[in-house]
Formats: C-alpha cells, sequence, structure tokens
C-alpha cells in the first residue's frame, strides 16, 4: 500500500521541482535552441566526422592525461611554494615568491614557447645530452608542454596554498605542540589537512582554468583535441563545424569536472578550525 | 655570429675612446661576456636590433587590452544590471553568456569570434549591398577579448552591487531617482571599493590572453617576439625579453592598481583596521 503513495508524493514533488525551473519562457528558449542545435546538424556539413573521429578520440583522451598529470605534478609542487611563503625563512620565501610572480605575470603562451623554442634549441647544442637516455624524450614536444602546464599550475596554486597554509588558526598549531607532536607530524596531521581543505573550493576553478589553458600545448605541435579540430579545418576548409564541436566539447568536460569536483567537496568535511 | 661581433665593436671603440689605450677596451670586452654582448645588440631599438620591433608589439598589447577591459567593463555594468533587474528571459540567456563564456577556452572562443566574427559581418554587408570590407585585427581583437572579459566582469560588477548596503539604493529611490540617475549616482560609485580587487585581476588576465591573439596573427608582443626570434634564431634571449616586458606590465599595473584602490576606498576603514 505504502508503495504507490510514496512514488505518488515523489512524482509531485518531483514535478513541482521541475515546474518551479521549467518556467514557460524557459520552454521557449530550450526549443529555440533545440532547434538551433537541430539547425546546425541538418544544414551544416559533418561528413568529415566518421574520418577524424578516432583521432578526435585520442585527442580529447590526450589533453585529458595532460590535464589529470599537470595538475597533480603542480599541486604537489605548489605546496613546498605555498609552505615556504606562509612560514619559510627569506631564502626560502623570496625564490618561492618570486616565482609565483614571474609566473602569475607572463603569458602562459610565452611560458610554452620560452620552453619549447628556447630551451629546446639549447639542447642539441651539448653532446652529453644527446647522448644520454632523455633525448629521445627531449626530441618530442609533449615533455615542454607537461613542464609549462606544470609549473604554470604550481605558480598559481602556490599562491592559493600560501594563503591556506597562513590561514590555519595559530592555536590549532599550537595544541599540536603541545600534544609533543614533532615538526613533520603536525604537518601531515594538522597543517596540511587543514589547509588542503581551505584552497578546495579554489582547487575546482584553478582545474578549470587549467583545462581552458590546455589547448594551448597544440601551437607547440602536440596533438591534443584542439590540434585535431585545426587538423579538420585545414583539410575540409570549413571554419565553423570543427570549432563548435570543439567547443561543445570542452563544455561537456567542463560540466563533468565541476559536477565530479563539486560531489569530492561535498564529501570532506567543511567543518575547519 | 660575425654580424654580432661587427656589432659589439662599436662599444668596445667608445670605452676605449675614453681612455685612449687599447688594452682597457679589452679589458671591459672581458667584464661584459659574450653572450651578454650578444643580447645587448639584438635587443637593441635601432634596426639591426630588434627591440624597436618589441616595443611596436608591446604598444599593440597595451592597446588591445585598454579596448577590451573597457569594453569589457561596459558589457560587465549592462549584464550585471541585466542579471539582477532583469526580466527572466534576459536572467537566463545571460546566465547562458557567462556560463558558456567561462566553460570554453579562450583560444577557442578568439579563433570562433575572430573567424567567425568576420565572416558573419561580411556576409550580411553582401547580403545588404555593401562591399566586403576589412576588419582591422585591432578592432576585432578588441572586440573578442572584449566579449571573453564580459562575461568574467558581468560577475564580479554583479557581486560587488550586491555588497553594497540595500538601504543606500533604496533610499535612492525612495528619492524618486531615475534607473540611470541611480545607477550613475549610487550603484556604480558605491560599488567601486567591492569591484576593484576582482576589476584589477580582470586587467592583469587581458594583458595576457592578448598573447592568444598571436595564435590568429595579430601582431602583437609575443607574435612580435617569435618572429624576432625565428629570424635571427636566438629564441632563448627573446623569449626571456619579452617575458621580462609584461612582468613589468604586470608589476606597474599593481603599482597603479593600488593607487587607484586606495582612492576608490577613500573614507573607508582600511583592510587591516576592519580585520
Amino acid at each position: 500500500m505504502a508503495g504507490p503513495v510514496m512514488t505518488g508524493e515523489a512524482a509531485v514533488e518531483i514535478a513541482a521541482r521541475a515546474s518551479l525551473w521549467l518556467k514557460p519562457h524557459r520552454i521557449v528558449l530550450i526549443l529555440i535552441a533545440l532547434g538551433l542545435v537541430l539547425a546546425a546538424a541538418v544544414f551544416m556539413r559533418w561528413d568529415w566526422l566518421p574520418k577524424y573521429y578516432g583521432m578526435g578520440l585520442l585527442g580529447i583522451w590526450r589533453a585529458l592525461w595532460i590535464l589529470a598529470v599537470t595538475c597533480t605534478l603542480g599541486f604537489l609542487l605548489a605546496v613546498p611554494l605555498g609552505l615556504a611563503q606562509a612560514a619559510g625563512s627569506f631564502w626560502f620565501a623570496a625564490p618561492a615568491k618570486v616565482f609565483c610572480t614571474v609566473i602569475r605575470g607572463t603569458p602562459l603562451l610565452l611560458q610554452l614557447w620560452l620552453l619549447y623554442y628556447g630551451l629546446g634549441s639549447l639542447f642539441p647544442q651539448y653532446p652529453w645530452i644527446r647522448e644520454s637516455w632523455m633525448w629521445p624524450y627531449l626530441r618530442q614536444a609533449w615533455p615542454y608542454g607537461v613542464l609549462g602546464l606544470t609549473l604554470s599550475f604550481a605558480g598559481y596554486e602556490g599562491e592559493v596554498m600560501r594563503g591556506a597554509f597562513a590561514g590555519v588558526p595559530k592555536g590549532q598549531l599550537e595544541a599540536a605542540r603541545a600534544f609533543g607532536m614533532s615538526r613533520w607530524r603536525i604537518f601531515q596531521r594538522i597543517w596540511l589537512p587543514q589547509a588542503f581543505y581551505r584552497a578546495l573550493p579554489t582547487l575546482t576553478g584553478e582545474t578549470v582554468l587549467q583545462l581552458k589553458s590546455t589547448p594551448l600545448v597544440a601551437t607547440i605541435s602536440v596533438i591534443d583535441i584542439f590540434a585535431v579540430s585545426s587538423k579538420v579545418r585545414q583539410d575540409t576548409y570549413l571554419t565553423y563545424e570543427p570549432l563548435l564541436l570543439l567547443a561543445l566539447i570542452y563544455m561537456a568536460i567542463t560540466g563533468i569536472l565541476v559536477f565530479t569536483l563539486g560531489k569530492i567537496e561535498a564529501r570532506i568535511p567543511n567543518k575547519i578550525g | 655570429m660575425v654580424e654580432i661581433h661587427r656589432r659589439v665593436l662599436p662599444r668596445a671603440e667608445i670605452a676605449g675612446g675614453f681612455s685612449a689605450s687599447n688594452s682597457r677596451a679589452t679589458l671591459i670586452d672581458a667584464f661584459v661576456p659574450a653572450w651578454a654582448a650578444s643580447a645587448i645588440a639584438l635587443l637593441s631599438p635601432v634596426p639591426p636590433g630588434w627591440g624597436g620591433t618589441l616595443i611596436v608589439g608591446l604598444l599593440h598589447t597595451i592597446e588591445i587590452a585598454v579596448g577590451a577591459t573597457c569594453l569589457g567593463l561596459l558589457i560587465g555594468i549592462g549584464g550585471a544590471s541585466g542579471k539582477l533587474y532583469g526580466g527572466p528571459v534576459v536572467r537566463d540567456l545571460l546566465a547562458v553568456y557567462t556560463t558558456v563564456v567561462r566553460a570554453v577556452p579562450e583560444l577557442v572562443l578568439i579563433l570562433l569570434l575572430y573567424y567567425a566574427g568576420t565572416d558573419l559581418i561580411n556576409q550580411m554587408l553582401t547580403a545588404m549591398g555593401y562591399q566586403r570590407m576589412d576588419i582591422s585585427g585591432l578592432a576585432a581583437g578588441i572586440a573578442v577579448l572584449g566579449f571573453c572579459q564580459g562575461a568574467y566582469s558581468t560577475e564580479v560588477i554583479r557581486g560587488a552591487i550586491l555588497a553594497i548596503p540595500q538601504g543606500q539604493i533604496e533610499a535612492a529611490r525612495a528619492y524618486g531617482m531615475s534607473p540611470g540617475l541611480l545607477l550613475r549616482r549610487i550603484t556604480l560609485p558605491a560599488m567601486l571599493p567591492f569591484a576593484i580587487p576582482g576589476l584589477a585581476n580582470l586587467w592583469l588576465i587581458a594583458t595576457k590572453d592578448t598573447a592568444l591573439l598571436a595564435v590568429v596573427g595579430f601582431f602583437e608582443l609575443t607574435l612580435a617576439t617569435r618572429q624576432a626570434a625565428g629570424v635571427t634564431k636566438a629564441y632563448l634571449t627573446f623569449f626571456v625579453a619579452a617575458g621580462a616586458i609584461y612582468l613589468l606590465l604586470t608589476l606597474v599595473s599593481n603599482l597603479i592598481i593600488g593607487r587607484i584602490e586606495s582612492w576608490a576606498r577613500r573614507g573607508m576603514p582600511s583592510l587591516k583596521e576592519a580585520r
């Protein structure tokens, strides 16, 4: 007996929520948007899609892989950068500060070109580098892309972590010291976790910004999804279709990223000292 | 390398002229390392060096950044008013605008708007019977970056307007001010101290986003650098120099922003006291 009643109530609630969101003008707007999408699907040329399908998927995979690697490495680098600025002596704080200022004060495109064209043109001059095991990697473009994006993420996130480390209340650290914890243990159990929770909301935003920076690696000849769309434009002489699809793909990735990180954020305790 | 040496020589000669002995010149030459001498020669602003090209690029960069920030500010004021006081349709459309612009990479937006925008304008012109016109890269760049900036400044200004004590706006309405006068006399001046940190950040982002226009071939600092580096093969020198110029632009901006902020916050308790 209870079953149908419950589902009835649930249905009413869902309907109420939907009617709250689906106001008449929104239905019209959604219909117009659907019409635009349909018009784009019918009147624009999409016959190139099957040919570049596999390449596109590989490009998306590369972009996501670069995003994951650079965010992880960048964050690992940001922790010492933030700690040095928040608590280090002058000799640690000053270089970290300079690094963050330089990274945040220059365009990422320029940093990538500096690494790829500048450093890349230096390496071949030294025979010992050309004979070392690193050479096969240094000849490719992606290590420079990964390095550039990692340093950029570390620079921006280092500044965030500085604020997060400085924002942990002194009392917490003093209490930990009163318990007789060693410095490393205080850092590991009290300081880092609390700073991390503080930095978490900005971390989502930084990750989305990092995703939006990944297409720049295409300018140093890494074949990510942006480079695939450029190739389609060159091959087919189409202007709009590949770019519109590309924008849609990035919007979808951003949406998934924001949703997933939001879920993770909601699971982490938000009561910080 | 030969040409670089030829350009370094006059320096040594000038130094030698003062001391009137040749040994002194070689001494100074020994103190200035070869790489520094060649970098100075490459970066000199007179034609054999490429400094002039970089300066022209920098001027274009500043032009675009100023234009884009101003356009973004106008869009932002309009967008924030629309989001706060507009009807339901306007609000939804603005929400779509800010969400899409903030979710799609700037590089993709720039390509899309740069090619699509100029193409659409020309198609409209030919449809209306006018001749196709060449849209200047400067105007297109300002329009494209301003459109991107507009989405961000809409959010910044919306937040700043919401931070104004509501009583001020109610009092202005009670005085019978028209919406335009209210915006000009109360809302804009009152929201300024709350908006300036965010807008300053947007200005810094604008100066750096101009570099993305290099990808569509607009001649600004980054593209100028790349051309100079490509011709002379001195990649490291030029990219480091351009980085230093961008950094200088940021640091000078920070100084000016600090001044503007203290001016906008005049009469308010300082941030340190407020805490």
